[in-house]
């Protein structure tokens, strides 16, 4: 999927995180703070590159600011980021790019 | 060398008497010589004792670089006493000073910044917090910082281990001759339990209250004939912050769930008869099992025959309800707690050594039957974490853990499975600061887990129909949710050494490393 515009998902809640995506020159750029980092830093990089890919986004800035969310919480919000960003319009293809 | 809990103590840390932790209990019948303060005399009837400034109490004592002062930690987050002190210290330009404190927390945050500047170079505390604990942390304090729990640190005293030179007591009242109490005044904390040691000990005692009282000040917490000087300032502490109006008693349904089988848990034990004996601590569903137990013994027709430790307002009222019938006292919480020890004929001050110095021969601990306490972390071996966060970083609070835990005959953990995304059950805390040997049962939301060396509680408590199961099993059902922590990285140095009650090493605390 193509990264058109800035776009953010989540909140700065406890067991939320923030994740704000925007268009790069090419490539991924991460960005993460965590107020789990040392435990679950690695982890929670790897949950974002993971979905990422899933979502065939091969360019993009992507900052993540966790506040202690599940694995499952931060793909939900990094799923929804990178659609309000490329302006999808049709149904969330449950079971297809989001799995 | 390898210790009792299996944590590895750098062999340089094993001089001067030095040892590593072999067990709870290792230490029964070692013979010891109590030191002596270097005292001054005060002969002259007529010599005032009251001092203009603290300027010039810390001049009197003949405070010098390199020096040991110590502090008490009943004004909490309201203490204004530390800083008071600190602050004069640094601007006669003394440094290389050792505070030596019953606890230490977020009213301290400029002592950090004497860190960095060299003038605070020793820390032993039971309570680390704030920025202090960063300072400590990232290896700013010159010397290894020393934690211990409240027993532990009176062990130090009476055993020589810590010298005092100049104790400074808040009191929120004295007389002109130092005769000091926790009651009256502006700033009303309830007790002076954790000075007792420090009074006795120390070479000078200096009183700072706010209230100065008609002499005589009686019956005192502080005896006058210790003190060498008092100094009235404006303010000892703000009240907002010593002793809060009502602790909250928890409403989330987890936290009652987990009081409730908690209560349930200690209700299907021998020692839930009449006459037994409770500590609770002062985290929320700790607290709430208070509410629990006041049914299950009413429906038993039983009475408590003392409540111990830090008091709240759930204690005060099974007293007042005739439940309890005498309460042991060595810190107020809120101001019910504040009120009862100052009028209910039962409810009684004690020191500190009286409460835990595993060292003398009558702790109150030791005939505890029941402590309910809580953890940030609990490990498969039971071994307990109160004082580093998931960081690494210094930000709790040994207290009374480790002492009541020894103590009791069953000591009850009560702590969710999972806080936000820290699992609280793992494979291996971070910072043990009580073994897992004191440790009988694990109560969590997801499960109530038994140490296997009790074997006697596993068939009473399943006996009365409550559901157990392995401590391994709840940590992969904590790790099942919030998936597998890295574990945390540290530097090499070691910041600060975790002492067992007895004063072997339980651990260590290295200088955090940034993750990157």
């Amino acid at each position: 999927m193509e990264i058109k515009s800035e776009a953010t998902a989540g909140t700065l809640e406890s067991s939320d995180a923030q994740v704000t995506i925007e268009p790069s020159d090419g490539g991924i750029y991460f960005e993460l703070s965590s107020s789990v980092m040392n435990q679950y830093g690695r982890q929670i990089r790897n949950v974002v590159l993971e979905t990422l890919k899933n979502l065939e986004v091969e360019s993009a800035k992507i900052k993540v600011v966790d506040r202690g969310a599940l694995d499952s919480t931060i793909k939900a919000r990094v799923e929804c980021a990178v659609f309000r960003s490329s302006g999808w319009e049709g149904a969330i293809p449950w079971r297809g790019l989001v799995k | 060398m390898k210790n009792a809990v299996g944590r590895d103590i750098p062999d340089l840390l094993l001089q001067d008497g030095r040892s590593v932790f072999r067990g709870s209990n290792f230490m029964d019948g070692c013979i010891y010589t109590k030191p002596g303060p270097t005292v001054r005399a005060a002969v002259k009837p007529q010599a005032s004792k009251v001092l203009e400034n603290i300027r010039t109490a810390i001049n009197r004592c003949g405070l010098k670089n390199g020096m040991t002062v110590s502090f008490h930690h009943h004004f909490r987050d309201g203490d204004y006493i530390v800083n008071m002190v600190m602050r004069e210290i640094e601007a006669m330009g003394i440094g290389d000073i050792t505070i030596a404190a019953s606890s230490l927390g977020d009213a301290h945050d400029p002592v950090a910044a004497m860190i960095e500047r060299g003038v605070v170079t020793g820390i032993q505390t039971s309570g680390i917090r704030g920025k202090i604990g960063d300072a400590v942390s990232n290896g700013s304090l010159k010397n290894i910082a020393i934690l211990r729990s409240h027993g532990g640190r009176v062990r130090a005293i009476e055993r020589g281990e810590v010298h005092i030179d100049v104790a400074f007591i808040g009191a929120p009242t004295s007389d002109e001759y130092g005769n000091a109490r926790g009651k009256g005044g502006k700033s009303d904390c309830g007790v002076l339990s954790y000075s007792v040691a420090d009074a006795r000990y120390a070479d000078h005692v200096v009183v700072i209250t706010d209230t100065l009282v008609p002499f005589p000040n009686l019956p005192p917490s502080i005896d006058g004939v210790d003190v060498d000087y008092v100094v009235v300032v404006d303010e000892i502490g703000d009240p907002a912050r010593i002793a809060s109006q009502a602790l909250r008693v928890t409403q989330d349904p987890r936290d009652l769930m987990m009081a409730e089988n908690c209560a349930r848990v200690m209700a299907s034990t021998p020692y839930f008869k009449d006459g037994f004996s409770f500590q609770s601590g002062a985290g929320g569903p700790s607290l709430a099992v208070n509410r629990f137990l006041e049914s299950m013994m009413v429906e038993r027709g039983i009475k408590m025959q003392w409540a111990l430790g830090g008091i709240t307002k759930p204690t005060v009222d099974l007293l007042n309800k005739g439940l309890i019938n005498c309460v042991v006292d060595t810190q107020d919480f809120d101001a019910a707690a504040v009120c009862s020890v100052h009028n209910h004929p039962r409810h009684y001050e004690i020191s500190t050594s009286q409460y835990a110095n595993p060292m003398n021969k009558g702790a109150f601990v030791n005939k505890l039957d029941f402590v309910v306490l809580a953890a940030l972390e609990i490990d498969v071996d039971f071994n307990v974490n109160v004082v580093t966060g998931s960081d690494g970083v210094l930000r709790g609070a040994p207290g009374g853990h480790p002492d009541a835990a020894s103590g009791a005959k069953c000591t009850i953990i009560v702590t969710p499975l999972v806080r936000g995304r820290i699992p609280t059950v793992c494979d291996r805390v971070v910072t043990v600061t009580t073994p897992g040997e004191s440790i009988d049962v694990l109560v969590t939301d997801y499960g109530i887990a038994v140490n296997p060396a009790r074997q006697d509680l596993v068939s009473a408590i399943t006996s009365a129909g409550i559901p157990i199961t392995a401590v391994e099993v709840l940590k992969e059902r904590a790790y099942s949710i919030v998936g597998v922590p890295d574990d945390v990285e540290f530097g090499d140095r070691v910041v600060a050494v975790m002492e067992a009650r007895d004063g072997t090493l339980l651990d260590v605390v290295r200088q955090v490393k940034k993750f990157e």
